[in-house]
């Protein structure tokens, strides 16, 4: 159902209210921009006609910041001021990152995620990615000649909370609206499942740079029905790097490299593991900062080899995310391969060998998720017709638990779970006269908290003093359709309520965001403030029109005097649009959205019930 | 509020047609998803937000017998006593002693082919007992199937373990 319906149900729209929107892959290695045109879904290129953006910034002395190519060509003399693969640090803390050792740069330790010395000042995987993806909505808005309505950002299937909170960030302190987080392996099931009809059960294989997802699907006539997921969020192509340039500095009989040398080896360790896609053997010639000779030659064979051990770890979630769809390999119709890292011929072979059929692959594996998203964005945007559309039910990739007595984690929503999803929980107190109860937010599989990922810690104060046992505190997890929670806490008892949502800890606050946007532009051309006002002006104007079609449609639903307090809202709303006072106009929106929730609710009602109601008079018939 | 048979159109009773159930829950999504709403108002959005998380719960439920079966006997004010009433047949504590003490040894020894067989039993005897349990409720007699619930609810704790097991010992 759309809700902006300006024209009649079955007239086409007219092109000047194609509303633009883009998807967004942010890999590892690249990023890749994309829109739906003419009905089209089509990666967008930069102005010297190449699709991929290398997902590599570099900081200069003077605060600016190359992305992309500029930056790459940078990587080996400039090692500790080009940050590669930055995704790998997005909502991790230093100890969670794989082969520190080997990175050249100056982490900082701080809780919740790392962040990086850079000439430039000190930077977070946040920011960082926020440039990247700054640089993709630029080049997307110069594509397409105007403003763009939002995006939709993909992410590892298996990302936690924590990495999908701190890529949300990242895409608003790019300044993009974030029409929705979808999944890698979603992505490529929507591209792969429109272009060819398929319905069945599909596995998508996506091993990316730095990522590995794997994802079960059920597609039946515009339904895409995630039944599981699993996979490794610190596994990728980047790893078969790092075992190759193990394997030259063991062959070589290197000594401790330096942070330039490093670099150097691991570009040649990438580019001999792309060349060995098509070849069957390769060299490695490189010298070294000392000027010391390297001089190897690499089999496909031995390449196979000395990676089987990380293949092997691909196939461990696959059959768990198998296992908990409750299918075997028999029952999958077909598996799509998707991520650069599947071009390796040891890696379709093996994928091959254990779901017993060819995978797919005819559709760039570098841009299938790309183009998956803009189709999603193009749908979100509400570009298609209602009839015209599909249903995405997407999951959960881990279980969300609480932390209670002796360090153990109790579920509250298990992996797995079809989003969005909710669950509350009641806990009590342990001593006489408490009045305040920590609340431990864990993420994972595992029995032991210390085990599982700590998303947030907070503390329900302000219960009223009650004997041992006596309060009833009801803790309620809530997942979104991005696959983010939020977590509240109140006190039934005493009647006294407390409530407290939390972001996880390592989260930008909204204000904290606003404020970076804010700095960021005093170095640029664009009057912050006025663009602030100016977006809020245009939400304003539709808002009001999406109300204004509602009362057309389902005005009835409204007594008299509830339609006169409606119409009053949209009224302050009209006045304050003509104003320039930006925190007076979101007041007055945020009033007028209070004021229709009820609406909005019977609005919801009424179409469900007719829904299910025509769909019995079908089957009668 | 409705409950969840009333929601999807469906009677409340434990024999459901499955492929009405799913036809029911994709139609309600179709109306509520989230991703019907993006550009809609906030207020819009947190209803369906809502709505969508009711459907999926609602969904969920009846999907599973072991979910269906209990949420019926709620319905029907039998409180199941899952923490009060532990007793349970002998032969049943006997056969759940045994495939414990299979499924230690199993993990023990690592033996993939035994934890088949064990996953392969439990299957069975779990599907021996929902229908049990579902002839029990659609003859109104709630109180004889809580007691067939308390049961599957044992079954399905083990279910669960062996899954972890078949994922460590992999």
């Amino acid at each position: 159902m759309a809700l902006l319906q300006i024209s009649e149900p079955g007239m086409s729209t007219a092109p000047h209210q194609h509303r633009l929107a883009v998807g967004i892959d942010l890999g590892t290695t690249n990023s890749l921009v994309a829109t739906v045109r003419n009905s089209i879904p089509e990666v967008l290129n930069d102005e010297e006609a190449r699709p991929l953006l290398p997902s590599i910034v570099r900081y200069l002395s003077n605060g600016r910041a190359q992305i992309g190519y500029k930056a790459q060509a940078a990587q080996t003399t400039d090692p500790k001021n080009t940050i590669v693969s930055v995704k790998r640090f997005m909502g991790r803390g230093l100890k969670d990152i794989a082969y520190v050792e080997n990175l050249p740069y100056d982490f900082i330790d701080t809780p919740g995620m790392v962040q990086l010395k850079t000439v430039a000042g000190v930077k977070s995987p946040v920011e960082i990615s926020a440039e990247i993806l700054a640089t993709l909505r630029q080049r997307a808005e110069d594509a397409l000649g105007d403003e763009l309505v939002g995006a939709v950002v993909t992410v590892p299937a298996y990302f936690d909370d924590a990495q999908r909170q701190a890529t949300k960030d990242a895409a608003k302190l790019a300044g993009l609206n974030v029409l929705r987080l979808l999944n890698e392996p979603t992505a490529a099931a929507i591209a792969y499942g429109l272009d060819n009809a398929s319905e069945g059960i599909f596995a998508v294989y996506d091993l990316g740079g730095g990522t590995f997802d794997i994802s079960i699907l059920k597609l039946t006539k515009g339904v895409f029905e995630v039944l599981s997921t699993g996979g490794d969020s610190a596994l990728g192509g980047d790893d078969f790097d790092h075992r190759l340039l193990c394997w030259i500095i063991e062959q070589a009989r290197l000594a401790p490299l330096s942070d330039q040398d490093t670099r150097v080896l691991m570009v040649k360790s990438r580019e001999a593991k792309e060349l060995l896609s098509s070849r069957t053997e390769t060299h490695i010639d490189a010298r070294l900062g000392s000027g010391e000779e390297v001089r190897l030659t690499l089999s496909a064979e031995t390449f196979a080899q000395i990676t089987k051990h990380l293949i092997a770890k691909t196939i461990t979630p696959t059959r768990k995310a198998l296992r908990d769809a409750g299918l075997t390999v028999d029952d999958v119709d077909g598996v799509v391969l998707v991520g650069g890292a599947t071009r390796m011929p040891q890696v379709r072979k093996a994928v091959g060998e254990f779901f017993q059929t060819t995978p797919l692959a005819n559709i760039d594996p570098d841009k299938v998720v790309a183009l998956g998203a803009a189709i999603q964005a193009n749908l979100l945007a509400g570009n298609r017709a209602p009839g015209d559309d599909w249903l995405l039910l997407d999951v959960i990739p881990l279980s969300l638990g609480i932390e209670t007595m002796g360090g153990l984690v109790e579920k509250v929503i298990p992996r797995n779970s079809t989003i969005p999803c909710a669950r509350a929980q009641e806990f009590t107190t342990f001593k006489d006269g408490q009045t305040a109860i920590a609340i431990h937010v864990i993420q994972g599989e595992r029995e032991l908290v210390s085990d599982c990922r700590s998303l947030a810690k907070f503390e329900l104060r302000g219960i009223p003093p009650m004997a041992a046992g006596a309060a009833r505190i009801r803790v309620t997890y809530q997942v979104d359709a991005d696959g983010l929670l939020s977590v509240s806490a109140r006190e039934l008892k005493s009647g006294v309520e407390a409530a407290i949502t939390v972001k996880p800890s390592y989260g930008l606050s909204d204000e904290e965001i606003a404020q970076m946007l804010q700095d960021s532009f005093k170095s640029g051309d664009i009057d912050a403030k006025l663009r602030a006002l100016r977006e809020e002006q245009v939400e304003a104007e539709r808002i009001l029109l999406a109300t204004q079609s509602a009362l057309d449609a389902d005005g009835n639903l409204l007594s008299d005097s509830e339609r006169t307090d409606i119409v009053a809202c949209m009224d302050a709303v009209r006045r304050e649009v003509q104003g320039n006072d930006h925190d007076a106009i979101k007041a007055a929106v945020e009033a007028l959205a209070r004021g229709t929730e009820e609406f909005a609710a019977r609005r919801m009602d009424r179409s469900v019930r007719t829904a299910l109601a025509g769909k019995r008079l079908d089957e009668l018939t | 509020m409705q409950n969840h048979f009333d929601l999807f159109h469906l009677p409340q009773c434990f024999s459901i047609d499955t492929a009405a159930l799913d036809a029911a829950y994709h139609e309600v999504q179709n109306q509520v998803h989230p991703d019907k709403f993006s550009t809609a108002t906030d207020a819009e959005k947190r209803v369906a937000m809502q709505w969508a998380t009711r459907a999926n719960e609602a969904y969920q439920t009846l999907k599973s017998p072991f979910k269906r079966a209990a949420y019926l006997c709620e319905l029907n004010g039998v409180d199941l006593q899952t923490e009060s009433n532990t007793a349970m047949p002998r032969d049943f504590l006997m056969q759940q002693m045994e495939w414990r003490e299979a499924l230690e040894e199993a993990k023990a020894v690592k033996d993939v082919g035994a934890l088949e067989k064990l996953d392969h039993d439990l299957r069975i005897a779990r599907k021996e007992e929902i229908e049990q349990i579902g002839s029990l409720l659609d003859a109104n007699d709630f109180s004889q199937a809580a007691q067939g619930v308390r049961q599957l609810m044992f079954l399905e704790k083990f279910k669960e373990e062996i899954g972890y097991i078949f994922e460590t010992i992999e």
